[in-house]
């Protein structure tokens, strides 16, 4: 787990001003995308090894939901936007 | 000799003495003395006993990783076991006590361990392990308890202070030797922000103890002259008696700065003790190296030393190790050693140095023995001698000091706490740390060179570099390049032949033959022989011993150190105090407490106080008389229903919603309609998780076209705001909506009871009769002929007609008197969530006891509310689901017992009528029960298979806990006024 995350808004703060929800790479299906997408939606998740995109919360802090790209084995992490962001939607 | 401390020399401060005690013996010391130091100035060199056997043992080194001279600090509260004496800096009014020895440290009782030696070998708790269990627990732990061990805690709480601190940096230096004072000074001058971290008392490292001048000059006045220009820069922050411990993600360190350690008098409003998180950009290791001792018989008896100890304790605190000292070698560094006590005029009875080809450049006055070695240290709780083996002869030489010294280690602990592995190198004969990764840089000894010029320009040179990363291309060296003119020998990991016991771990008592045992027993791997022979447990991790482990281990493998390898090297590097750990966070401050602005007013009115989550809840107000809570339970819940009542649900959670999409907004995160809720109007509202599970519930009014009020139940409102943020942000950030908790700018208050409306009508400006007010209104008000302007909201949790009015926390106290004072004339009473809760199962309403994260909609009786239309909400797609329509569900039913006498409890399971009780006939649970004042009996809401079906059924309320069965029947969960009479009157 990092120990400082570079907030876009706030610059680099404690990893325990945030809260971590879980795998960004999913996206809200339709809602009548069909049982399948649903269930995978809410309960399938990958668990990989080296990059993965994650929603961090930054609850200490401005409050925005951020996309935090970090390496699960490493631990490095390489991008922070937020959620909001062209292209990062879930 | 009685004093050890030579007349003049060294770095302490005779014109400073310092009294302190060692088991109650009084004892001076100087300024500039550790406690180890000063021990040994008094003649002190017994100073504990071993772990296992109890060994008389001494002071080895002068430094972290000193395994024997473990002490116990301070008294009562403050008292602090396990301190290494090597580096407690001495203070006027210590107090110290040797550890795990009974009666005294001179004459210990336990020492009969030794003989039963035999059976304290490697693997020993494994094989005790083995036989029965109630041997072991009954026989051998008691005996083992009181007879191995370290010092022992205190129980009384410590009276100090600790805090936890954030710094930033551009270069992180990590011990200020003489790598770590060039890499300082070369950044430094090019103007970077720089911390200096070092352990020691004074920066210096073991320049504090070299004799050798440094290109030309004395290096006390090299390391006088660094230290002034580095304290002379502001952008300079030395941090001396600040050990870093461990190397995190995102190139942060930890460190543990000892404010106020070295006093008896502790200033309370400073912390003793300070951690650091460091965020460095880059950082830069100098850690130095450790000196590895000889594995030789009775290579622990008090008076043997390790050679560059011996020297420190010489040079800084003029201590002199004995009449008469052997030195034992396989290195220059001994020779140092022995030129530094020839200089002072002290004897060396000789110099063993086990290579053949020992000493070309020796000048002194010692004979050398080549190619020899000590095979045996004798005496007993002091050295009277050592056996040297020399050339197959055998001869005994009469010392009562030994330094040894078989090589360096470097100090690479930090370097390989994110995941690098040491690497041995031939050519170094030690292990190494990848010299360069991303963010940190091992400099000087750690890096393993051995001259102190040449350290000096690693130093200076990789500061350079780790600037030059940075951007920062105007540093410059301030050492010029030098070339490591050290030499490395062959390492030396045992000696062969000795008699007594040769020890490898000094701290966990492990012995040569311990590593023996656990290679040819099949524990050779390097972790299982850890676990097998403890060797580099304890408190030190092995700092001594475990290279020495890994050599034995090799050449009892036959193979390189390299195919042995090491353990994993994890933080801490030393040992931390639980309360630095704990900094701030212990008392009431380990977590805040959330006080309602009406707590005082509850307060005065004679509240009981219960904490749910982090904030004190009004639970019940008793009267003078009243000696049960149910007593005062009762007769809020009756007074409310006949006259009024006042409640402080402030702790709800507020949120104020803005935007031109709120609406739309409230839509999709509420499972039943929104988007038309007129202005002026509350409507209660169903939150789902996405998997179709309720997850909270509240009213929310819409107060003007693009604002609205929502608010949410104590325990959700963060959570509940987290997840409007999730879905605005991350999931339609094309809405316009804006959030805004005010969870605390408001004091809301309940006003319910038929009187209700009559005592808050003196309040406020406008009318709120029925007609003008009715049910679910909502709308700004103005209160005390427009002194103060609320939010007043017609809603009931009660059934009662019921009130809400918030108005900003700091008029909440007032209001509430104004209210109390208003009411007096109607019989108005304050009430807590006591009755709250009971007047709110009277009315079957819900609260997370039934909303606990297994129920949809329809299993309480909310399917109608559940948009059919909306084309999308939160939950809406999994609703759908088979298991969601399935009709034996568990749903919200009403339960009481058929005898009004008898009672039941809260998650008891409910059994059909005569059905043997077993999970599986099990039909469901009782979710909230209370006893009801208005039914006169106990009343629940249940969640029971097919549930609103079975109004009427007798059924048996099982609690298998207190094995107890009470006849019950299932009821309608509406058990008061259920035409709502009262809630419109
Ligand atoms: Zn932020």
């Amino acid at each position: 787990m990092a120990s400082l995350i570079a907030c876009p808004h706030c610059g680099p703060r404690p990893k325990e001003e945030f809260t971590v929800r879980g795998d960004a790479g999913i996206t809200r299906p339709a809602p009548d995308a069909g049982e399948d997408a649903w269930h995978a939606y809410v309960y399938l998740r990958d668990n990989p090894r080296g990059r993965h995109k994650e929603h961090w919360h930054h609850t200490s802090g401005c409050r925005r939901w951020l996309v935090v790209e970090r390496d699960t084995m490493t631990h490095a992490v390489y991008t922070v936007t937020d959620a909001s962001a062209p292209g990062e939607t879930a | 000799m009685s004093s050890y401390r030579l007349p003049k020399g060294g770095r302490v401060d005779r014109a400073k003495p310092l009294d302190f005690t060692f088991d109650g013996k009084p004892m001076q010391g100087f300024a500039g003395d550790t406690l180890a130091s000063a021990l040994l100035a008094n003649g002190r060199q017994l100073v504990g006993r071993s772990f296992k056997y109890h060994r008389p043992r001494g002071i080895l080194t002068a430094g972290a990783a000193e395994p024997n001279a473990l002490v116990t600090i301070g008294e009562g509260g403050r008292t602090e076991a396990n301190t290494r004496a090597t580096l407690v800096e001495l203070y006027r009014g210590l107090t110290a006590k040797s550890q795990n020895r009974w009666p005294s440290v001179d004459f210990d009782l336990g020492a009969v361990n030794s003989l039963l030696s035999p059976f304290l070998g490697a693997g020993f708790y494994y094989k005790t392990f083995m036989w029965p269990a109630a041997f072991w627990e009954k026989v051998y732990e008691p005996i083992i308890r009181k007879a191995a061990g370290l010092g022992r805690a205190t129980y009384q709480p410590d009276p100090d202070s600790y805090e936890k601190c954030w710094a930033h940096c551009d270069l992180l230096v990590i011990g200020a030797g003489s790598a770590g004072l060039a890499a300082a000074l070369t950044a430094g001058r090019a103007g970077t922000r720089v911390i200096l971290a070092d352990e020691g008392f004074e920066p210096g490292g073991s320049l504090l103890s070299e004799t050798a001048p440094v290109g030309g000059k004395p290096t006390a006045d090299l390391l006088a002259n660094i230290v002034a220009e580095l304290t002379d820069m502001p952008n300079v922050r030395i941090f001396s008696r600040t050990t870093a411990f461990g190397w995190y993600d995102g190139n942060v360190f930890g460190a543990v700065e000892s404010v106020q350690k070295n006093t008896a008098t502790v200033n309370p409003n400073q912390p003793v003790e300070r951690i650091w998180r460091i965020a460095a950009k880059q950082a830069i290791l100098a850690s130095g190296a450790e000196e590895r001792p000889l594995v030789f018989g009775g290579n622990d008896i008090p008076g043997v030393m390790m050679a560059g100890a011996m020297r420190s304790y010489l040079n800084r605190q003029a201590i002199a190790p004995g009449k008469s000292t052997v030195i034992f070698t396989n290195d220059a560094s001994g020779y140092a050693t022995a030129a530094d006590l020839e200089a002072v005029g002290l004897n060396i009875a000789a110099i063993v140095d086990s290579r053949q080809d020992a000493a070309r450049t020796w000048s002194g006055k010692a004979r050398i023995l080549a190619g020899a070695v000590v095979v045996d240290a004798n005496g007993g709780k002091s050295l009277k001698g050592v056996t040297v083996l020399n050339s197959g002869r055998t001869e005994t030489i009469e010392a009562d000091a030994l330094g040894m010294s078989g090589g360096w280690s470097p100090i690479i602990h930090l370097a390989c706490h994110r995941g690098a592995k040491p690497v041995w190198s031939d050519d170094k004969a030690a292990f190494l740390a990848p010299e360069k990764q991303e963010g940190l840089t091992i400099a000087g000894a750690a890096a393993g060179i051995g001259s102190v010029e040449a350290c000096l320009a690693d130093g200076a040179g990789k500061a350079v570099a780790a600037l030059q990363s940075l951007g920062f291309s105007n540093a410059t060296t301030a050492f010029a390049a030098k070339a490591d003119t050290a030499t490395v020998s062959k390492p030396l990991w045992r000696i062969h032949g000795s008699k007594g016991k040769a020890f490898v771990d000094y701290q966990n008592d492990v012995h040569l033959k311990d590593l023996g045992l656990a290679v040819s027993e099949g524990y050779g791997h390097v972790e299982l022989a850890k676990r097998y022979t403890t060797n580099g447990m304890a408190t030190d991790q092995g700092k001594l011993s475990n290279i020495n482990a890994i050599g034995i281990l090799a050449e009892a493998r036959k193979v390189s150190p390299a195919d042995v390898g090491t353990t994993t090297f994890r933080p801490f590097y030393t040992p931390l105090s639980f309360g630095a750990l704990t900094g701030a966070s212990k008392g009431k401050h380990f977590q805040p407490v959330r006080k309602s602005p009406l707590h005082d007013w509850a307060k005065k009115n004679g509240a009981v106080f219960v904490e749910t989550g982090l904030w004190y809840r009004s639970s019940w107000f008793p009267k003078s008389g009243e000696t049960t809570w149910r007593e005062s339970v009762d007769r809020e819940v009756l007074n409310i229903r006949k006259n009024a009542g006042i409640c402080d649900v402030s702790t709800l959670g507020k949120i104020e919603i803005f935007g031109k999409d709120a609406a739309e907004f409230l839509n999709r995160v509420y499972c039943n309609a929104f988007l038309k809720l007129p202005v002026g109007k509350a409507r209660y509202g169903l939150m789902l998780r996405e998997d179709g599970m309720i997850y909270d519930d509240g009213t929310t009014s819409r107060l003007g076209e693009t604002h609205f009020f929502m608010t949410t139940t104590t325990a959700y409102a963060a959570g509940v705001m987290n997840h409007l943020e999730f879905c605005a942000q991350a999931l339609w950030p094309d809405l316009d909506v804006q959030f805004s908790s005010s969870t605390d700018q408001w004091a809301q208050i309940a006003v319910a009871g038929p009187k209700s409306r009559l005592i808050l009508q003196t309040l406020v400006d406008e009318d709120i009769s029925d007609a003008a007010f009715p049910f679910l209104g909502a709308k700004e008000v103005s209160l005390c002929g427009g002194k103060l302007t609320g939010r007043l909201f017609r809603i009931s949790f009660s059934g009662e007609l019921a009130y809400e009015l918030a108005v900003p926390a700091g008029y909440g106290e007032a209001i509430a008197d104004a209210i109390m004072e208003a009411g007096k004339p109607h019989g108005i009473c304050p009430y807590g969530v006591e009755a709250l809760g009971v007047m709110r199962i009277e009315k079957g309403h819900v609260t997370h006891s039934e909303i606990n994260g297994t129920v949809i909609p329809s299993d309480l009786g909310f399917a109608k509310m559940v948009s059919t239309t909306k084309p999308d909400f939160i939950g809406k797609a999994m609703l759908s689901r088979e298991g969601m329509t399935a009709d034996d569900r568990l749903s919200l039913v009403g339960v009481k017992p058929l005898d009004p006498s008898t009672t039941f409890k809260t998650g008891s399971h409910i059994l059909a009528d005569g059905a043997t009780p077993s999970l599986d006939n099990d039909q469901g649970y009782v979710s909230s029960s209370c006893y009801s004042p208005n039914l006169g009996s106990t009343i629940g809401l249940a969640l029971v298979k097919h549930g609103p079906k079975r109004h009427g059924e007798h059924v048996t309320v099982w609690n298998d806990l207190k094995n107890e069965y009470t006849k019950a029947v299932l009821c309608s969960p509406v058990f008061f006024d259920p035409e709502n009479g009262k809630l419109h009157g």
